[in-house]
């Protein structure tokens, strides 16, 4: 049985359908990838499955129940993360504070406590600005911080929507980096990606949407491989 | 001296209930307009409990209580329906719910100010000037309220997803946070702030009418615009500010008769150098 399982999807915008029937699915410890361009309704995907945004027609399933109409704060305590495109900390709050939001819904302070402190080890740069306002912080920086804070619940099932957009190359090797070691601390990663090449070769499987429909599935490795997927996503 | 302390203790009355206005509009996006009426239900609360009990101290519990499940009541039939529409909708029924508020009171209570008998707590002379006790009651446990809330929101598991929901509502469901369950708080919270300023008002002005709420409220609201919408802090120096300048006013013969337009051109001068307010802070634009 699948850990996460989303099946005819389809959630609309008024009138317009973003998504239009999309099933797929992610079984524990992979890592899926689902990459596609601009508009083509990767971000939609990952906030319904959250239940931030209303689902039109469709199931979504995790560790074998119904979350379709779950409210996403409930979903967070299953053990579902997400770290939001465009990272979102919160500004007003320091780096310690945003983490300690992260446990929200969490109850064993001793534990948040030592989990903190191993993310600090894991981020030093969060560490030396521990009690900074996340607003000052470099979008790089935000973006540890976004992961960190995701990690903070421990999630068993962790969603990352384009962690890498607007960072440097050198950024985005150790952003796929904190991906590969979340993954082999035994996380299990839904990834949403532009960057197709780097979250192909880290995948088990990958799934491309195309304006709302998903057109190809398969390993990373296939996918990589794939004519079809060089020239549109690849570059060559 | 005795003008600063009563415009300081008439500055408490306007924080406390700038503040419901300010937190309600930083999380739930909205202007409450029926918060001023709040202060009306609370002096009602109020005055019933003082004359059928004598307890002045029960009279203020009860009118906390009433206010706080009021609070949660107009926001959870009113405005959670409401949640997600044009906010247009939201403020036309946060008028209605204003109106509501008065017309049922007038029905029950009738149209006439009822006298509320508060025993006079004396003067005490202080730096050779005599002050109001009451208004030194009103300051001192005014500032206590501010401070206790500002260290809530600041130390609290609560008072931190409160400031969460208010940056990003988004992102603070995704921490588990109960983004409606939040909203009530917040409504409670503001509700019980106007129930303690009610009292503190009635100590003032010894009258209750269906519209007692209005002036209040506009002036607190105006407190809560110059302070910045949104900033806690703000609210609390936005009423402060407007208290002694109604009080230092209302002392000079040729200004007092124009008390209001000068607090009101003091919010079209803030608005025209500073559209934030004092504290007020821009919204960056998310990418």
């Amino acid at each position: 049985m699948a850990m996460l399982e989303v099946k005819d999807l389809e959630v609309c915008y008024g009138v317009i359908r973003a998504i239009k029937g999309i099933s797929f699915e992610v079984n524990e410890g992979e890592i899926v990838t689902l990459i596609g361009a601009n508009g083509a309704g990767k971000t939609t995907t990952m906030q319904s499955v959250m239940g931030l945004i209303p689902i039109k027609h469709g199931t979504v399933t995790y560790e074998g129940k119904d979350i379709t109409k779950t409210p996403c704060h409930k979903l967070i305590g299953l053990g579902m993360a997400q770290v939001p495109e465009g990272r979102r900390v919160f500004q007003e709050l320091t780096v310690y504070e945003n983490l300690l939001m992260g446990a929200f819904s969490r109850k064993d302070k001793k534990e948040i406590k030592d989990d903190i402190e191993s993310i600090y080890e894991k981020f030093p740069r969060l560490s030396e600005r521990r009690n900074q306002i996340a607003g000052t912080l470099s979008g790089g920086e935000q973006q540890m911080l976004a992961m960190g804070r995701a990690m903070m619940s421990r999630p068993k099932l962790l969603m990352l929507d384009e962690p890498s957009m607007g960072l440097s190359p050198l950024l985005v090797d150790q952003v796929f980096d904190i991906i590969k070691e979340f993954h082999k601390s035994g996380t299990t990663i839904l990834l949403v990606e532009q960057n197709a090449g780097k979250s192909l070769a880290i995948s088990d499987r990958a799934y491309v949407l195309e304006n709302g429909e998903i057109a190809f599935s398969g390993t990373g490795k296939e996918l990589m491989e794939s004519e079809d997927i060089k020239k549109a996503y690849l570059g060559g | 001296m005795s003008i600063l302390f009563d415009g300081l203790s008439l500055g408490a009355i306007y924080a406390l209930i700038a503040l419901g206005y300010t937190m309600v509009y930083g999380i739930a996006k909205m202007l409450n307009f029926a918060h001023g009426d709040i202060i009306m239900v609370g002096a009602y609360a109020f005055y019933v409990a003082l004359i059928s009990s004598g307890h002045m101290a029960l009279g203020i519990v009860v009118a906390v209580i009433f206010c706080t499940v009021m609070g949660m009541v107009v926001e959870k039939v009113a405005y959670k329906p409401l949640r997600g529409a044009s906010p247009l909708a939201v403020l036309i029924t946060a008028i209605g719910v204003s109106y509501l508020l008065q017309s049922i009171s007038q029905l029950v209570f009738g149209a006439d100010p009822k006298v509320v008998t508060i025993p006079s707590l004396g003067t005490v002379s202080l730096l050779g000037a005599s002050i109001s006790v009451s208004s030194i009651i009103t300051l001192l446990i005014g500032a206590v309220i501010m401070a206790g809330l500002t260290v809530f929101v600041k130390k609290t598991r609560t008072g931190r997803a409160m400031v969460a929901v208010s940056e990003d509502k988004g992102a603070a469901m995704l921490m588990g946070i109960n983004v409606d369950k939040i909203i009530t708080i917040t409504f409670a919270i503001g509700s019980a702030l106007a129930a303690c300023a009610s009292v503190f008002y009635l100590m003032q002005i010894p009258s209750v009418e269906p519209t007692l709420g209005s002036m209040p409220g506009i002036k607190a609201f105006t407190a809560a615009v110059i302070g910045g919408i949104g900033s806690i802090p703000g609210a609390m120096i936005g009423g402060v500010l407007l208290g002694v300048i109604e009080k230092i006013c209302l002392s000079i013969p040729v200004l007092s008769p124009y008390t209001t337009a000068v607090e009101f051109s003091l919010l079209i001068v803030i608005l025209l150098v500073r559209p934030i307010g004092i504290l007020g802070k821009k919204r960056r634009e998310k990418v």
